[in-house]
């Protein structure tokens, strides 16, 4: 192979970016270590039956929701595939990403405004049991809130992946006359399955590392997760040393469960062959199209609703006199400044990762995957499950040294936000650039197109959908984030969850909601707009 | 586009930067404490004018945070003053070794029982209480045993205390008023828990939503429900037993000791400038001396019979244990 001798430039942007997250998390507890390395005690003293209950809860509730999530997620998926003509289509996807943006309490209180004590649905339900309707707090409750974040999430990276299967293959299916069932199990099925870890795995650390939700929604300390933990040793113990045991150990679990979740994967048989037939499927029956319209209006439902009591709530509050006031133009303006930053950075980022992956793997053949490429791969994703707070703190304390630590503000809320998005955009990303990669790289190495005219002329157009869909993702939860904020945001610079939350801790609850309104309304604008400038036509 | 974006980045950047180095007088606080609507900006001002200096507020989240931050930095500490640490972090906050006496005389302080420590001079203080909605519950608990013995099918949203202050404060009220036999308590009162939120805002969410009849609150939030929404409808609960008890402090580091306008803010602090600020602003009662009358709805509020505290020293030594003991009744 000719590109294997001299260095791929893929590979080094792929290192580049690999180098970029190892110093940002390794500086982190860098700082921790440093910091608690004199008493080790807390770390020590960490391990005990309370931790046991915990970690076994935390890994419960995160496994049952990423289920629940992912599995309805297939089928919606596949149905919205399968008709790209339903009406609302696009506006339904871009609602989808909505969700990721909004603050966690703010879901919280959107999910029992429907299904809570004082809920839409519990005149209803009271009615039918005969019994006060005691809410959903517990467990279920919990799950109801994360699967209205991860379901919307999972079903997209899913139609991202059905997206990929050439248009020849659905030609071939309908000359052979396949019917529903038959072009599930030998088209979509085995694309699906290679996305499937993948998602499930996003989901899970979404899960495993949820908090507000959690403790909020579920009844009492009986539901903690680890995240609680690691935020109590960080926060009322100020143990750095037990943070970081705690954060390795939330590390460790979700590796395990990761590597299960591999197996039930499948590499991409993929298809060398150029595609040439123009995409259209065959019609769906009618008892199809029947049963794919209701799934996709139940999970519209499902979604739409705690948005919809958000939207109410909202609407409550004096919108003209909070778009009038200086602090929340200031606060908005900051957010999208803030969240397309971090978004243009974690797209940069998964690009690269995305790209020398394939390199990797297209050198190893059939052999043992490298650790470089296991790095690219699933390593870069495991950020997701160390907490913002860890994060912040150890590059707080590694920085308070050298600089003024609140000058770096911005810099680091961006960086983290950046990271902390990248697996989605690698989601999004990958089976698109892996699909185009597996038809064109002969054709390219043929041809001695690589570098700048390569992004140009072959991978910039198979690639700028998903990567609109990368972006929209990345800007959508970088725009909720409050982990990062929380711990280097100052009077200087406020995001809009930032003050949401602060108008929420003085009593000012109506603005909270129209804030919260604001927030979701300004998510959904960007993402319009990131589809435009994508081109996308979501299909 | 990629200049534009550089440069509002180096414009928030900058805007961060630059205050940090002009300020006289540098105050590390909370984050309500500096919000618009908070007593910070009336503060700043009225000292300001006064000493012709520049203040600047630093805020972190919380009273928690602040304490962190202060512990992280050491002697290199920016703060000349760190304002809003309760007398649950007091003997934590002392042991650190970075705050110092102050001279403020102790005559112009005016918190329930009186106060005797003087390097962490009182700002304000407010007692925890269990607020209700009145349209929903006719028959509020009159004691703490009521609210633990009573129908458990009215419910209560109370706050988790490894995350937030008044969780830590209801904790607290439960072990002084039934010491060793809080476990037994908690057992009983977990059945009227509709759910532990994370901090106050969640819990108080949930209350005005209408999920619960109950949240554990203070005495003055009727206060803002009545000045600032002219309603009546949530009030709080009085407990025989007495309240507990919340005084927030301030008090002068090691950095501010080379700083002679540090004393002379402490000073300000207990003196009507700053005390007139506090009621409608940080909805907490002065701890100092006020030139106005307080605004005829804070006559209204629930005057507890008793005061209720537990000694910092024993809160410091204790915390942990107390966390503990709780955790593992309500995690059955």
């Amino acid at each position: 192979m000719n590109s294997s001798r001299h260095p791929d430039f893929r590979i080094l942007a792929g290192l580049g970016a690999l180098a970029f997250i190892t110093l940002l998390i390794g500086g982190a507890f860098a700082g921790l270590i440093a910091e608690g390395a004199g008493n080790l005690s807390g770390a020590y003293a960490a391990f005990d039956s309370y931790l046991l209950r915990v970690a076994r809860f935390t890994l419960w509730q995160a496994m049952v929701s990423t289920v629940l999530s992912v599995v309805p997620a297939l089928f919606v998926a596949r149905a919205l595939s399968r008709h790209p003509q339903f009406p609302g289509r696009g506006l339904i996807l871009h609602l989808f990403a909505v969700p990721l943006a909004l603050p966690a309490i703010v879901v919280a209180l959107g999910v029992l405004a429907l299904y809570g004590r004082a809920g839409y649905f519990a005149g209803i339900m009271s009615a039918v049991s005969g019994d006060e309707w005691p809410g959903i707090y517990g467990l279920s409750g919990i799950l109801v809130a994360h699967v209205f974040f991860n379901l919307p999430l999972a079903t997209r990276l899913f139609l991202e992946t059905l997206n990929t299967i050439p248009a020849d293959q659905w030609r071939l299916a309908s000359q052979l006359g396949m019917g529903a069932r038959s072009a599930f199990r030998l088209i979509e099925w085995p694309a699906l399955r290679a996305g499937l870890p993948g998602t499930a795995g996003l989901v899970f650390m979404l899960c495993i590392t949820s908090f507000t939700i959690v403790l909020t929604l579920g009844g009492g300390p009986r539901a903690t997760t680890l995240e609680v933990a690691i935020y109590q040793s960080l926060r009322f113990d100020f143990d750095p040393a037990r943070a970081v045991v705690l954060t390795l150990l939330q590390i460790m679990l979700t590796m395990a469960v990761i590597s299960v979740l591999m197996r039930l994967g499948a590499d991409t048989a993929g298809d060398t062959g150029l595609s040439v037939a123009p995409r259209r499927f065959g019609a769906a029956g009618i008892g199809e199209t029947m049963l794919n319209g209701a799934l996709i209006l139940t999970a519209l439902l499902f979604v739409a609703g705690p948005m919809l009591a958000t939207i109410i709530a909202g609407l409550d509050a004096d919108l003209a006199r909070l778009a009038g006031e200086a602090s929340v133009q200031k606060a908005a303006l900051t957010s999208i400044v803030l969240a397309l930053l971090s978004a243009s950075l974690s797209v940069v980022l998964a690009t690269a990762l995305v790209m020398a992956r394939r390199v990797f793997a297209m050198r190893r053949g059939n052999g043992r995957k490298t650790l470089a490429e296991q790095a690219t791969d699933t390593g870069a994703g495991f950020v997701l499950v160390i907490p913002p707070i860890v994060v912040g703190a150890g590059w707080f304390m590694a920085l308070r040294h050298f600089t003024d630590v609140l000058a770096m503000a911005p810099a680091m809320v961006v960086t983290v936000n950046a990271v902390m998005a990248m697996p989605f955009a690698i989601r999004a990303i990958r089976p698109a650039y892996d699909a185009a990669s597996e038809r064109y790289e002969r054709l390219c190495a043929q041809l001695g197109l690589t570098g700048w005219n390569r992004i140009r002329l072959l991978d910039w157009p198979v690639l700028c959908r998903p990567l609109s869909t990368a972006f929209a993702f990345a800007m959508a939860l970088s725009l909720g984030d409050l982990g990062v904020i929380a711990l280097f945001g100052s009077d200087s610079v406020q995001t809009l969850p930032y003050l949401l939350l602060a108008r929420m801790g003085s009593y000012r609850t109506a603005d909270a909601a129209g804030l919260a309104l604001v927030l979701g309304l300004l998510c959904l604008a960007l993402i319009l707009l990131a589809g435009r400038l994508g081109k996308e036509t979501p299909r | 586009m990629r200049t534009l974006l550089l440069s509002l980045v180096s414009t928030i950047a900058i805007g961060a930067a630059v205050p940090a180095s002009a300020a006289d007088l540098t105050i590390y606080t909370y984050e309500s404490f500096t919000a618009e609507w908070g007593p910070g900006p009336q503060v700043e001002k009225a000292f300001e004018a006064e000493c012709g200096c520049d203040v600047e507020f630093v805020s972190v989240a919380d009273g928690v945070a602040l304490l962190n931050r202060v512990k992280l930095e050491g002697v290199a500490t920016k703060a000349d003053i760190v304002l809003g640490l309760d007398t649950n972090l007091t003997a934590d906050a002392k042991a650190t070794g970075l705050f110092l006496p102050s001279g403020v005389d102790r005559a112009r302080i005016d918190v329930p029982g009186g106060w005797s420590d003087d390097t962490f001079v009182p700002f304000d203080y407010g007692y925890f209480a269990v607020v209700y909605d009145s349209e929903t519950l006719k028959t509020p608990p009159a004691s703490l045993k009521e609210l633990v013995e009573g129908d458990a099918n009215q419910k209560i949203a109370i706050q988790d205390p490894r995350t937030s202050t008044p969780g830590l404060g209801l904790l607290l009220w439960v072990k002084a008023v039934y010491g060793d036999e809080a476990p037994e308590a908690w057992a009983k009162l977990q059945k009227r828990v509709l759910t532990v939120t994370p901090g106050w805002s969640e819990a108080y969410g949930l209350f005005t939503k209408g999920e619960a009849p109950m949240v554990l609150s203070y005495t003055t939030s009727p206060a803002y429900h009545m000045i600032a929404e002219g309603t009546e409808r949530y009030q709080a609960a009085s407990f025989s037993e007495g309240h507990y008890l919340q005084v927030e402090v301030a008090a002068i580091t090691t950095t501010g000791e080379k700083n002679p306008l540090a004393q002379k803010f402490m000073d300000f602090m207990t003196g009507p400038g700053f005390q007139d600020a506090i009621p409608e602003t940080n909805w907490m009662f002065p701890a100092g001396q006020t030139d106005k009358p307080l605004n005829p709805a804070f006559e209204k509020l629930v005057k507890p019979t008793k005061t209720l505290q537990i000694a910092p020293e024993e809160i410091a030594a204790n915390r942990k244990a107390w966390v503990d003991e709780w955790l593992a009744v309500m995690s059955k």
